[in-house]
């Protein structure tokens, strides 16, 4: 596979499943039409909802999987408002209008020791990203991932499938109880690596990154900005850069090495 | 196929669709989605003399079918367009025009002047209307004797098309539009954005880091047609309308209220190919209807 961006396309996906995990979180599995794009670990889909007043733009979702021989992909959603509260509510059969593959991906690392940290719908690039290191850069992914409680834990087994798991929870019903920075493994005197590549709520990859600073490691944090458009036209999704002043997260992102970014940690 | 053909002042463009600044970036964002040569024209991003960071995040906040922005023009400035991204756009089969900006009404001369010798750009459309900024935008916009003395001095220093967007935040609309028209304006595009707010009652916080932001989208359509309609019927110039056009029927609207020509905003946004949609639309509305050029409809609002 090669490393060259697809075009951005619109297309209407048939939703074949919608899979409930728990009260929070779900999967659409939607199929195409045609043949798959190529589709990188950490691009994004924005989804149109309806044309309801409050569903009035589309919304940003990272590609948690892709199945090229059944031109498949998935979606992990968090019910966060009213657009995913709809998106829960589709039934098998329906369509779902798309505009994707946008954004940058992760990059290839320079040796092969990576950790891969995700929280809550965070996970959701780690997956791909992980099956496409396996595939691609021959890396065995080491996942750790971050949850409030057992309950909310996201398909441990397809983690599992790629590579070793460590879990948090912050009620300490599974794995290391606490926040991932405060996992051993990033906190013993031989923790280091090559990269850690996150995706999560900004305080997490905030801590993540000063985590990665203090470790000598390179780190890449996929944000998760309002955006308007998805395409680099609105310039609503910026964040702001030391070497270029704000940019667009929608097409320079979503994924940023953490040291470009100008957050106060 | 009936004649779609429209004037702005002395430049015939060959379709009424064109793509309203601020959301379409310079064209080459859409280029995977649509054949940017079948529009009618481009509006470039609003450009000033110097590069502008814009206004911190958050920038924009949906609401009723609508959205509020406030990207404060944003831009690398007039230098970097020239040696940039107008070598790149020139490929575009279709008018491009550039939406000038400044603080000063030397800043709006410097852009206008250093576009005139683009020999691809035939218009510009001077933006006295624009919310999200401190200085100058809306405060000329909003002040009839600041918007002729800009007009005027551009159109002093410019000698192409010279269209003006008005602001929809003043009382008396046919009043800016008559002001800018003596002073010189080729045509008047409107509207821009309304100033409003939103409020999460949660945080009870503002969802701006401006706190207010321009309206745009569906919910502004109304105040569009009636601001469109009143001015049309007012000044001997051409306007172009748009505020929240999402599909050809609105266009077409926009037409009957005396919009010689439309510009689409928000809807690129949710439908990267809608220009394209609307230019059908339009099209197909003229033939059902027995309609052999676009000029027979503008204007036809049957009273
Ligand atoms: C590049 C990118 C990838 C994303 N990937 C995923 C994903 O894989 N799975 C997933 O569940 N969510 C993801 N999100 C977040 C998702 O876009 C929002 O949760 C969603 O837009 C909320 O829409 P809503 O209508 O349900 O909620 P709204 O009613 O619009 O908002 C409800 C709450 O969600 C917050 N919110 C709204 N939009 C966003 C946003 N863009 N980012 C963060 N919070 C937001 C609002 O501030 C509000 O507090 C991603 C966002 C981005 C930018
Ligand atoms: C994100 C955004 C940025 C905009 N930037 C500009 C701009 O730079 N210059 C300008 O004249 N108008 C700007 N506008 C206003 C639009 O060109 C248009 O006048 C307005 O959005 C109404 O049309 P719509 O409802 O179809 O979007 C902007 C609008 C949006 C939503
Ligand atoms: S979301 Fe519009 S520019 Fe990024």
């Amino acid at each position: 596979m090669n490393n060259i961006k697809a075009k951005k396309r619109v297309e209407d996906f048939t939703i074949i499943e919608n899979k409930r995990l728990n009260k929070e979180f779900f999967i659409l599995k939607l199929k195409s039409a045609g043949e798959l794009p190529v589709i990188l670990p950490g691009q994004f889909a924005e989804v149109r909802i309806d044309d309801n007043p409050t569903t009035f733009l589309r919304r940003p979702i990272s590609i948690y999987n892709v199945d090229y021989s059944g031109n498949t992909i998935e979606l992990l959603i968090k019910i966060a408002g009213d657009g995913t509260k709809k998106l829960s509510e589709l039934k098998d059969g329906g369509i779902l209008n798309i505009v994707y593959p946008l954004g940058n991906s992760f990059s290839k690392p320079a040796g092969t020791k990576v950790l891969l940290i995700g929280g809550g719908t965070g996970v959701a690039p780690m997956l791909i990203l992980g099956k496409y290191m396996k595939a691609n850069w021959g890396i065995e992914p080491l996942f750790l991932l971050g949850y409030r409680s057992d309950k909310l834990i996201i398909e441990k087994e397809r983690f599992e499938a790629l590579g070793k798991v460590y879990i948090t929870t912050e009620d300490g019903s599974d794995g290391y109880k606490g926040f991932v920075t405060q996992h051993p493994i990033l906190n013993e005197p031989e923790s280091n690596f090559d990269i850690i590549y996150t995706c999560g709520p900004e305080i997490m990859m905030k801590a993540i990154a000063k985590k990665a600073k203090e470790l000598n490691s390179a780190c890449e944090v996929s944000l998760e900005n309002l955006m308007g458009c998805g395409i680099g036209a609105c310039l609503c999704c910026i964040v702001d850069t030391k070497d270029k002043g704000n940019v667009n997260t929608c097409t320079e992102g979503p994924v940023f090495n953490s040291e470009r970014l100008k957050w106060q940690i | 196929m009936a004649n779609l053909k429209t004037n702005i002042g002395k430049l015939e463009i060959k379709n009424p669709v064109m793509t309203a600044s601020g959301t379409f970036g310079f064209g080459t964002e859409y280029e995977d989605f649509i054949d940017i040569s079948r529009l009618g024209g481009i509006l470039v991003k609003g450009i000033t003399g110097a590069e502008r960071q814009g206004n911190p995040y958050p920038r924009m906040a949906e609401t009723p079918s609508g959205m509020l922005n406030a990207v404060g023009l944003q831009n690398k400035g007039i230098d970097y367009f020239v040696e940039h991204i107008y070598p790149e756009i020139s490929k575009f089969d279709t008018e491009i025009i550039v939406n000038v900006n400044g603080g000063t009404i030397e800043e709006y001369i410097d852009v206008a002047s250093k576009v005139e010798k683009l020999n691809k750009i035939k218009a510009i459309e001077l933006n006295i209307s624009c919310p999200n900024v401190k200085q100058g935008g809306m405060v000329f916009g909003t002040h009839c004797p600041s918007a002729v003395a800009v007009t005027q001095a551009v159109r002093n220093a410019y000698s192409k098309t010279l269209m003006v967007k008005l602001s929809p935040n003043v009382t008396n609309i046919v009043d800016f539009a008559l002001a800018v028209e003596e002073a010189g304006a080729d045509s008047i595009s409107l509207i821009n954005t309304l100033l409003g707010m939103a409020i999460d009652a949660k945080t009870r916080k503002p969802l701006l880091s401006t706190i207010t932001g321009g309206l745009s989208g569906p919910a502004v359509k109304p105040v569009a047609l009636r601001m469109v309609w009143q001015v049309a019927k007012s000044v001997k110039i051409p306007v172009i309308g748009m505020g929240g056009i999402m599909n050809a029927t609105d266009a077409i609207e926009f037409f009957l209220a005396g919009a010689s020509a439309i510009q689409v905003g928000t809807a690129n946004f949710i439908n990267p190919a809608v220009t394209i949609e609307i230019l059908e639309g339009i099209n197909e509305y003229l033939d059902n209807n027995g309609f052999s050029c676009l000029s027979e409809i503008v204007g036809a609002l049957d009273i």
